[in-house]
């Protein structure tokens, strides 16, 4: 039998291992990892076992893919409708036509879909517009605000003209001279590119405008100027337009274009040359000789 | 000596790096406890940038945040018995401890009240090598102190300076930075028993804890129960535990005398278990309960039962009157005090100024004690209780835990011992620098 006597009482103190495993418990590190890195680590397995179901993955693709879609498709961020307009002056009907080919719209898009930087890019492109603004307006319209680029002379290039605005960017092709009577011509190699130079020459042309037929740029580092009747004046490198003021003024004074005067060279500005037609030379001659006695 | 000085500043190194960590656990070990206190270094004073000591002597750094007390086992006379058994009775204490605070503890104090202490005093003289004391100049001085025979097997516990004389003036606390030519030091060396010590190092290291300083029961339960004018008057504490009975005596605030008697206790209680045939379990339940030194005509009448578990019903209704208790216990106690005196008066207490004597100590508890001390040790007898540190539990507040709380202000605040100073070093590298130099001129 058992004996009834008090059981023998049990040893307090910790095993070693016991006390070891205590000490353990209370290093700040290990608790740390306990409380915060267990639960953690628990979390990443069930994370990465769900996901390793191709599945799952998928559902979850789909779920996603659904939930943006359907934001994506609310009507408030629908694009019915593009409108293009000129931010200044009017457009052809033409150009109206481009900007719409060129944007690869098929409405209604969502607002989300749209990029309108390179829409902008694409307006842009086209040679008769110079800048573009795109933005959807709320009602749902895209609106393109195009500047359009204005001619503002015709280049000569061989047999093509082509026509440039104030910037000397060619804008396009124009078939014949006659339908755009009203612009300058200019002609020559990197004429386009003093575009600005040659537009003040028009101005200051002033009586003798109706006379001149256009501008040729010469060694892409002068301008002559070829009037009707095939007179040319050759204006210098070095302040064409004030030489050319000197020419305005000089044949309101003495109607020395009205003459029998082929070129004016003026590319020495000291020492003006002008070179007669043959009549006139001739006639030169008999005056001088008449004058003189000597017959040159 | 030298490997003794490397030790003892190890030992330092590593209370300066459980300060840095903030917990500290000090651990007394005694007869009938263990007791084990962790202590948190996270008081507004920590950080101070002056030194010495701070406000209420420097415990506003600490307070204690766990605490645990366990029966003692495998201990006898303040010294381990058997190793296992102490080891484990350490073990439960720290385990309880560090629950109760929920840290874990890496650095122990410890105090140990046994191993036969010898006090001696050192003197040492040592010529300035400036005009102005500096800490070279006092390592110089400390290390000059003869080394007296403290005999095989035995090891340095405390060594601390108690008096600086420079030139002809005396009782100085700290001569740095004084203008003299002599300096002077009287130093206090405690030693113990060795082999005592490094059973006890053992146990604590088997705990995987790392040793950050040691002290001797009699020093640290002075310091926390003797007040101030005691200590600086003159006064001496006697620690009365289980195994042992460890007295210090104190003057100008330092310890210049230790012994232990090695009797407590355990032996009145043993006393007890054997005169009432009693197992020692009960003989401890009736001395504490019904215990006293002072028999009164009250004390004949009042009856005790001292019961047993025998069976037999004439032995297990045994009862005793408390004179007959008293009359066990007293002889015992008479012979402790007057072994106590015996020693008092070997180091010569009769020539301090102040005679106060402070008992402390789980046996001071004993009903009507102090008067019996009195009549044995001279008029100026109080029982003496530890003081109170933040944090200390209310159990734990008592005179059986004078040592522990002591230990706890050893730990916050330990006063300079020799290996706080530099050792003179120059000794070597002068003479070698000096043989170098001749070297030189000879072959030159």
């Amino acid at each position: 039998m058992q004996s009834l006597g008090p059981a023998t009482r049990r040893d307090p103190a910790p095993s070693r291992l016991g006390y070891r495993f205590q000490r353990l418990m209370l290093t700040p590190g290990v608790r740390r990892a306990i409380r915060i890195g267990l639960p953690l680590m628990l979390l990443a397995i069930i994370v990465t076992t769900w996901f390793a179901n191709p599945g799952n993955r998928e559902m979850l693709q789909q779920r996603i893919e659904t939930i943006i879609s359907s934001i994506e498709e609310r009507p408030e961020f629908m694009v019915n409708v593009m409108s293009v307009e000129a931010q200044d002056g009017d457009l052809t009907p033409e150009l109206m036509q481009a900007i719409r080919v060129a944007l690869p719209v098929n409405f209604p898009m969502s607002s989300f879909d749209m990029d309108l930087e390179s829409y902008r890019e694409q307006v842009e492109a086209i040679p008769a517009v110079d800048q573009a603004m795109l933005r959807i307006r709320p009602g749902g319209i895209l609106e393109v605000a195009v500047a359009v680029r204005i001619p503002v002379a015709i280049w000569r290039q061989g047999e093509a003209l082509l026509l440039i605005d104030s910037s000397g960017v060619v804008m396009g092709n124009l078939s014949e001279r006659a339908s755009r009577i009203d612009l300058p011509l200019i002609a020559g190699d990197g004429a386009h590119s003093v575009i600005a130079e040659a537009l003040k020459i028009f101005e200051v042309a002033g009586p003798l405008a109706p006379r001149v037929r256009g501008l040729v740029r010469m060694g892409e580092r002068r301008w002559d100027v070829v009037l009707d009747r095939g007179q040319r004046l050759m204006l210098p490198s070095r302040n064409p337009i004030s030489s050319f003021e000197r020419i305005v003024a000089m044949n309101q004074a003495q109607d020395l274009l009205d003459r029998e005067v082929t070129v004016i060279d003026l590319r020495n500005e000291n020492r003006p040359t002008i070179r007669l037609g043959e009549n006139a030379a001739a006639e030169m001659r008999r005056i001088n000789a008449s004058v003189s006695g000597t017959g040159n | 000596m030298k490997q003794l000085y490397e030790s003892q500043r190890a030992m330092r190194n590593m209370r300066k790096a459980a300060m840095q960590r903030g917990v500290v656990a000090i651990l007394d070990v005694g007869t009938s406890k263990v007791a084990c206190l962790v202590l948190k270094f996270d008081g507004p004073e920590r950080f101070r940038d002056v030194d010495g000591v701070g406000s209420m002597a420097g415990q506003s750094s600490f307070r204690v945040i766990g605490a645990a007390t366990t029966r003692s086992r495998g201990m006898r006379f303040g010294e381990v018995d058997a190793m296992k058994e102490a080891e484990s009775a350490i073990r439960t204490a720290l385990r309880n401890a560090q629950k109760m605070a929920n840290v874990r503890v890496d650095h122990v104090i410890a105090c140990l009240s046994g191993a036969r202490p010898r006090s001696y005093g050192l003197e040492g003289v040592a010529e300035l090598s400036g005009n102005v004391v500096t800490d070279t100049d006092i390592g110089r001085v400390l290390g000059s102190c003869e080394m007296p025979d403290i005999g095989s097997g035995r090891e340095v516990l405390h060594a601390q300076p108690v008096n600086f004389a420079l030139d002809h003036r005396s009782g100085m606390s700290d001569p740095r930075g004084q203008i003299g030519s002599r300096l002077s030091t009287d130093m206090h060396l405690l030693t113990v028993d060795g082999h005592v010590l490094q059973n006890l190092l053992h146990c604590i290291k088997r705990c995987d804890v790392e040793l950050a300083g040691l002290a001797s029961s009699a020093y640290v339960s002075g310091i926390s129960s003797l007040v101030e004018d005691e200590q600086e008057l003159g006064a001496a504490c006697i620690d009365m535990g289980g195994g042992a009975t460890s007295l210090s005596i104190f003057m100008k605030k330092h310890m210049i005398y230790a012994d232990s008697v090695r009797m407590g206790g355990d032996h009145v209680t043993s006393d007890i278990s054997m005169g009432l045939q009693v197992p020692l379990a009960t003989a401890e339940r009736i001395k504490t309960f019904y215990g006293g030194v002072v028999a009164t005509g009250m004390d004949d009448r009042e009856m005790i039962e001292i019961g047993g578990e025998t069976g037999d019903w004439e032995r297990d209704r045994r009862t005793i009157s408390r004179a007959e208790l008293i009359g066990i216990m007293r002889p015992r106690i008479e012979e402790i005090l007057e072994e106590v005196r015996a020693r008092l008066d070997a180091a010569g207490f009769e020539h301090l100024p102040g005679q106060s004597i402070v008992l402390t100590g789980g046996a001071s508890q004993i009903p009507g004690l102090d008067g019996l001390a009195s009549r044995i040790l001279g008029q100026q007898v109080r029982l003496g209780r530890p003081l109170r540190v933040q944090g200390l539990p209310q159990a734990a507040t008592g005179p059986a835990f004078a040592a522990s709380v002591g230990l706890t202000l050893f730990a916050a605040h330990p006063q300079d011992e020799w290996w706080d100073f530099e050792l003179p070093a120059e000794r070597y590298p002068a003479r070698s620098l000096r043989r170098a130099v001749r070297w030189f001129r000879d072959n030159w």
